[in-house]
């Protein structure tokens, strides 16, 4: 039996993923609709001032963000496993970081990238001064693949549990925590007019490594839970 | 086989562990509970009140071991779990999970001591230092490694997910460390400090150090006791668990 080559395997995965978020398209606008929600209720509670608003807009638009970006890993796994294509992965030939790895860059072009687009909008509506959304962005850029990428390690050791919400909240909080500090503080202090490109470094230090080991993690973690 | 590896090939069978586990306990508690209390002794009547804090210092002889073993517990839970994840030794896997509470618990002590040394001393219940975020990150660590052993039914597979969770929850705890310090020193710039560089006097150390002792000791009976609990749960249906069980002592 002649298998096909690891790349046409990932293209293949990389494609299935694709058509299967493009026929439920409506879904993936779920993430970025619930970030602008999010953000609406800042100034509900806050007040609309647009001095104190724009004082803490970079900190609300990536909690914003990495809220609905913690939603939208639930879908990463859970669709596969219903069907039993995840087991279906895990038995492949190929090696399962890499097929692990093309789904996160799905998953994260389906999601990442809209919370990325929408960022300019949630930024003005809080009133974010214009010349600190190219630090925003940039860190958004960097921020939300890492989100994706840890996130996927903590959701494969919760595929297959029922009510995994808050389970996966808790997993995924102390991942998330120090990317939260480099990408809000790139953009507080780009705010306050100091050099804010230390942060961002760290940050792109972090994917490249992030990108070379978590898939790995990730699929240590699929073999242990779909065991 | 040399003699360690024979000793470590016996305390990883599940009857020898049971065994020694069973004489070993009340030992370690009643050393504990000794040390534990002389330290007490010492720290808060033999020792002399502080010049700067007077006697509000005194907490620092819960605080400390507790800020310790929350670190100690984490290290000794994340080793059992790259032992049990590399060898699957089954031993490891329950004194993995078995440390887990116990950590935690130190965890919340350390947290709660220090608001309550806190708000006499710097005015606040919560201040977002970055030692103190580190140590509720922490906190979190532990509780998602509880959560996730318990939210999966095979037990087996629970403390090997669990044991892998710990694991990378020990390349985050540095980093986290580091971040933290970053973020915070970026903003407001290092205001509160424990104690700061001065030197503790011999009277105050041997009180904390004999507490921190008294802290190792529970911990490790504490361990014991609950790792033994869950190996007999889980060994349920083998013949030494039985006999055990029906009060036939232990077997040969």
């Amino acid at each position: 039996m002649r298998y096909g080559t690891n790349a046409s395997a990932c293209a293949a995965v990389v494609r299935r993923d694709l058509l299967l978020t493009w026929r439920r398209r409506g879904d993936a606008l779920n993430p970025a609709l619930f970030a602008i929600i999010v953000v609406v209720l800042f100034p509900l509670a806050l007040g609309p001032e647009p001095n104190q608003l724009a004082r803490i807009s970079a900190g609300i638009v990536f909690v914003a963000i990495l809220l609905a970006g913690l939603l939208a890993l639930d879908t990463l796994f859970r669709g596969d496993h219903e069907d039993g294509s995840l087991e279906q992965l895990v038995l492949s030939p190929h090696p399962l970081p890499l097929l692990l790895g093309s789904k996160i860059a799905v998953h994260w072009l389906t999601t990442g990238l809209p919370l990325i687009l929408v960022a300019p909008i949630l930024a003005e509506m809080l009133h974010l001064p214009r010349s600190t959304l190219p630090a925003l962005l940039a860190a958004l850029a960097l921020a939300t693949p890492l989100l994706s990428l840890f996130g996927a390690v903590c959701v494969a050791l919760t595929v297959g549990m029922r009510r995994s919400g808050m389970l996966l909240a808790l997993l995924v909080l102390p991942l998330y925590v120090p990317v939260l500090i480099f990408a809000a503080g790139a953009c507080n202090a780009a705010q306050s007019g100091l050099p804010f490109l230390a942060p961002l470094l760290w940050l792109g230090a972090a994917l490249a490594l992030a990108l070379v080991l978590a898939p790995m993690a990730c699929a240590a973690a699929l073999r242990i839970s779909i065991s | 086989m040399n003699t360690l590896t024979l000793w470590f090939h016996k305390f990883g069978s599940p009857p020898v562990f049971h065994r020694i586990a069973v004489r070993l306990a009340p030992w370690l508690f009643g050393i504990a509970v000794v040390s534990g209390l002389a330290a007490l002794y010492g720290g808060l009547v033999a020792a002399p009140a502080d010049y700067q804090q007077s006697d509000a210092y005194r907490i620092i002889f819960i605080h400390v071991p507790c800020a310790w073993m929350s670190l100690f517990a984490y290290f000794f839970m994340a080793a059992n779990a790259f032992i049990a994840l590399v060898w699957r030794i089954k031993i490891s896997e329950i004194l993995a999970m078995a440390s887990a509470p116990v950590g935690a618990i130190f965890t919340a002590i350390t947290l709660a001591t220090g608001s309550i040394w806190g708000k006499p001393m710097w005015g606040t219940w919560w201040t977002w230092d970055a030692r103190l975020t580190s140590e509720l990150v922490l906190l979190f660590l532990y509780l998602g490694v509880i959560g996730l052993y318990n939210a999966i039914e095979d037990r087996r597979q629970a403390a090997r997910a669990a044991a892998f969770l710990a694991l990378v929850g020990i390349v985050n705890v540095p980093i986290v460390h580091f971040s933290v310090n970053w973020w915070n020193t970026l903003h407001q710039g290092s205001t509160v400090r424990l104690l700061g560089p001065s030197r503790i006097d011999e009277s105050m150390l041997w009180p904390l150090l004999l507490m921190a002792l008294a802290t190792h000791v529970w911990f490790f009976a504490s361990v014991l006791v609950r790792a033994r609990v869950s190996l007999v749960e889980l060994e349920g249906g083998k013949e030494w668990a039985r006999q055990i069980a029906l009060g036939k002592g232990e077997p040969a």
